[in-house]
């Protein structure tokens, strides 16, 4: 819950809902700042962010700060860790809480020096007074300090003042993984602890119709089995035998299956789902020019899979009522409240504490198996369970990220400017993530599988600007004509939910690659073509600053091996700006041999990480766009090893250069997701430079790319 | 139910990892990485998929990087095993390890230890690899991040450093 008062002023970042300075940092008497922050880590790098941060505005080494796990027994409630918002939300809230701790200090150290504010300096913690007498941080802490509501009238540091903020400092967490040491809520171990593994149905529509429970609680090492309705787990002495148990299980149960699956895997299926219709933009100008030529094309994207290359995991102990759960869910306090409801006890008896796990990009497994933790935790009390799934509930299980179709149509007048467009997107809504708001209702898998079953989390979009599935709907370019629609599909016949940049990585696909079939029809440079319908000077600063890097020449074109293609974006529209230049290869498959890259997220807390995210981004999207499709027919999901779903290996991976535009006066903008829809537009660009074929729909598999080379 | 409900009957392998002895009771069929995690408390090598296709959970077994996650207790037995928590030496750590940690070469860092182990076996035979031969060395593991391009730096800067100390 939050500690909003009354109506108070809007406060920056995270900070207006969580009120309290003593939320978010304590002041030790040992030396040492803990900030307690509401985001967490996800393999994005956040937390050696957060700690520049504030070491930043306390002035204190950055080596002083520690962060304290997420917990909802005492963290901040910043809600979910998505949507690159954890900068502009968590970090920003911190950076106004250190700045007025740091005020706060100053004001006992100049009461306790006898000298006035003006005559103080901090270094490190120590406040010393002109005159040479001094007071540390820790002495003049106590509890009292930040007992307070938080009034963010203490400026943050402005850019010349600063020496952490915006320098690469290294990740904190990486010493750590390079080790060996344990990192993640699988490595976690608690005295007693026993292994549990579920029995996850074989499809969406199957109910248990039989199960020999004596027979599996025979089995070596098993403690307990436990049933409810179609929800079957086992937890056994040793990880093994409960893999062996959920093995028999899995010989043993018999299941009645029904078929409740698509007829086809080409996402096309959606065009003839019932809607609900929406005009997200419409603009109109009688003045502008007429059209000369127009220009209709259809693009698609397939369920994606997270694939996080570890099955989640939780560990949770039933113990005088109350559970505790340690889980790399991306939202701590939401999941508390869908377990408290599923479990049927009051929150106040569930507390939930984030633990890192493999990088998610978006919602995956991490809350299903937090209940199914809680659900075997609750048959062996006092005893704590740790639960992690096999690939293959992973594969299976997942909410994917939803299957999407974009048809697009534009006009050109008579000197190849863009002067009509019409983007209409079918989609579901892009989350599932447990809302905890009760009601029979739940986000988490099992759920829906008990004997008195829990209606699914119904999906939803994050409203625009941001959006969902409409996310990135709206382009940036200057269009004197325009409208955009969502067609929204409500029915779900795969569990979907938020993959890394939402609908982000289709729209833009489709819009990137439309601009350059547009720009191919006025026989423009595709990079002059967009320049030339951009108004936004960032915007345009990342394409000039890409085309430069990368050494593009107006109108190249490939030798129909190699080609290059362009792809921009301004993620959500509303955070970072990313532009990408690939380099395709076309030989017995697609390869992407070089990309290159400039971001612009506003002020860079820490350039390096900005990079890595970037990288990361252009690769994983690499991957998704040539190689990625969930498989599945009318009745199971046939996506259940890395065999089913090939990602990109090394043997094929792309060298990565990517330019940071920093703009410390700036505001910093979320990055973690920038890069996902100008890769995907970029390669399909590239591959129609170097072979002049277009590919449309993902993924651009070898056999895509020989039929449009046949057709 | 002959060994009892805890069902292990078959006691005392004897297992050498990172240069010692270890007795372990589990049966032969157990998977080495479930002894290295849950009885050695070796955590470095990680479960990704139980079938041996992502490379999260490699070792080296006498010189060669293997999936621990789907090789038997009883063909590791009398074979010599090294985790990542056995790369370090003399307190000093592995040029590969130090070279990760100067390229920042990770994000969420789960697959990063079954690469180091698949590099450090590489570089054990091959000290002067080319960039083909790192990326055939690196085959099995996976990386879902996107972190390949930085992971293949870090490897080429140990390859580098090894071949000065030598």
């Amino acid at each position: 819950m939050t500690d909003r008062q009354s109506a108070a002023r809007r406060l920056p970042g995270s900070l207006d809902t969580n009120r309290r300075l003593d939320r978010w940092l304590r002041i030790n008497r040992d030396g040492t700042v803990t900030a307690f922050p509401g985001k967490v880590e996800i393999g994005q790098g956040i937390l050696t962010a957060l700690a520049q941060i504030v070491a930043e505005e306390l002035d204190v080494a950055l080596e002083r700060v520690r962060l304290a796990p997420t917990d909802t027994s005492y963290s901040p409630d910043e809600g979910v860790t998505s949507g690159s918002r954890s900068i502009q939300e968590g970090g920003v809230a911190l950076r106004h809480a250190a700045a007025e701790a740091r005020e706060l200090l100053l004001a006992r150290a100049a009461a306790k020096l006898g000298v006035s504010l003006e005559q103080l300096s901090v270094a490190d913690g120590v406040i010393t007074a002109r005159g040479g007498a001094s007071v540390t941080y820790w002495e003049l802490a106590d509890e009292s300090l930040l007992a307070r509501e938080a009034s963010a009238d203490a400026a943050p540091k402005p850019p010349s003042q600063r020496s952490l903020v915006g320098t690469a400092v290294p990740r904190r967490d990486i010493p750590a993984k390079v080790t060996g040491a344990p990192s993640y809520v699988q490595d976690l171990e608690l005295p007693g602890m026993l292994h549990g593994r579920v029995l996850r149905p074989p499809s969406y529509g199957a109910r248990l119709a039989g199960l020999d429970e004596p027979e599996l609680r025979a089995l070596p090492g098993v403690v307990a089995v436990v049933r409810d309705g179609s929800f079957v787990g086992v937890v056994a002495e040793r990880e093994e035998q409960a893999v062996r148990a959920l093995a028999r299980a899995r010989r043993i149960a018999r299941w009645e299956e029904s078929e409740t699956l698509p007829a086809t895997t080409d996402p096309r299926f959606l065009l003839g789902e019932q809607t609900e219709d929406e005009v997200i933009s419409r603009k109109g100008d009688p003045a502008a020019a007429p059209a000369a030529k127009r220009l209709e094309a259809e693009y698609t994207r397939p369920y994606i899979a997270h694939a996080s290359l570890a099955p989640s995991c939780a560990v949770a102990i039933f113990e005088a009522g109350r559970y505790t759960v340690w889980t790399h869910s991306q939202g701590v306090f939401p999941l508390r409240r869908d377990l408290a409801h599923v479990l049927g006890v009051e929150e106040e008896r569930v507390a939930v504490i984030h633990a890192e796990g493999a990088g998610c990009y978006g919602h995956n497994g991490a809350d299903d198996v937090a209940l199914d933790a809680a659900l075997l935790a609750r048959a062996v009390a006092g005893r704590p369970v740790r639960v992690q799934w096999m690939r293959e509930d992973e594969f299976m299980w997942e909410p994917y990220g939803p299957a999407m179709v974009v048809r697009m149509s534009g006009a050109l007048d008579a000197q190849g400017n863009i002067v009509a467009w019409t983007h209409d997107l079918w989609s579901n809504g892009h989350s599932t993530r447990p809302s905890g708001r009760g009601g029979g209702v739940a986000g988490t898998l099992a759920a829906r599988h008990l004997e008195r079953p829990f209606t699914p989390q119904a999906t939803g979009n994050p409203p625009l600007p941001g959006g969902g599935s409409h996310r990135n709907a709206i382009p940036l370019y200057e269009f004197p004509n325009q409208r955009v629609t969502n067609h929204l599909v409500k029915r779900t016949p795969l569990r979907v939910s938020a993959l890394r940049s939402l609908g982000g990585n289709a729209n833009v696909f489709a819009i990137e690659s439309f601009m350059d079939e547009l720009a191919h029809a006025a026989g423009a440079d595709p990079v002059e073509f967009r320049l030339r319908h951009l108004r936004d000077p960032r915007a345009r600063a990342v394409i000039e600053t890409v085309a430069r890097q990368a050494g593009w020449r107006a109108g190249e074109k490939g030798d129909g091996v190699r080609g290059r293609g362009i792809g921009f974006a301004r993620y959500k529209n509303l955070a970072c700006y990313v532009a990408v230049i690939v380099e395709v290869e076309a030989g017995n498959e697609i390869t992407v041999r070089r990309a290159w890259a400039a971001i612009d997220a506003g002020m860079a807390v820490n350039p390096d990480g900005l990079k890595n995210q970037t990288e990361g981004g252009i690769i994983q999207t690499v991957s998704w766009t040539l190689k990625e499709a969930v498989r599945y027919d009318r009745t199971r999901i046939l996506t259940r090893s890395w065999d089913d779903y090939p990602i990109l290996a090394f043997p094929e991976a792309p060298e990565v250069e990517v330019t940071v535009i920093d703009r410390p006066e700036e505001p910093p903008l979320g990055a973690g997701e920038g890069a996902q829809g100008p890769t995907a537009a970029a390669i399909a660009n590239a591959i129609h430079n170097a072979l002049g074929v277009r590919l449309r729909d993902m993924p651009f598999t070898r056999e895509k790319v020989v039929a449009a080379l046949a057709g | 139910m002959a060994g009892g409900k805890r069902g292990l009957e078959h006691m005392g392998i004897t297992l050498e990892v990172n240069g010692r002895k270890h007795e372990v009771a589990a049966e032969p069929e157990t998977p080495l990485l479930y002894v290295l995690r849950n009885d050695l408390k070796l955590k470095g090598a990680r479960f990704g998929c139980g079938l041996g296709q992502c490379g999260a959970c490699t070792v080296i077994v006498d010189g060669r990087a293997v999936p621990s996650c789907d090789l038997p207790l009883s063909a590791a037995a009398g074979k010599r095993i090294t985790t990542i928590e056995g790369l370090a030496a003399d307190g000093k750590l592995h040029p590969l390890q130090q070279a990760f940690i100067a390229e920042q070469a990770a994000q969420c860092g789960y697959c990063v230890s079954g690469i180091i182990m698949s590099a450090a076996a590489l570089l054990g035979s091959n000290p002067d690899p080319t960039e083909e031969e790192i990326r055939a060395a690196l085959k099995g593991n996976l990386c879902r991040c996107g972190t390949h391009h930085r992971i293949l730096r870090a490897i080429r800067r140990a390859a580098g450093e090894m071949r000065k100390g030598t």
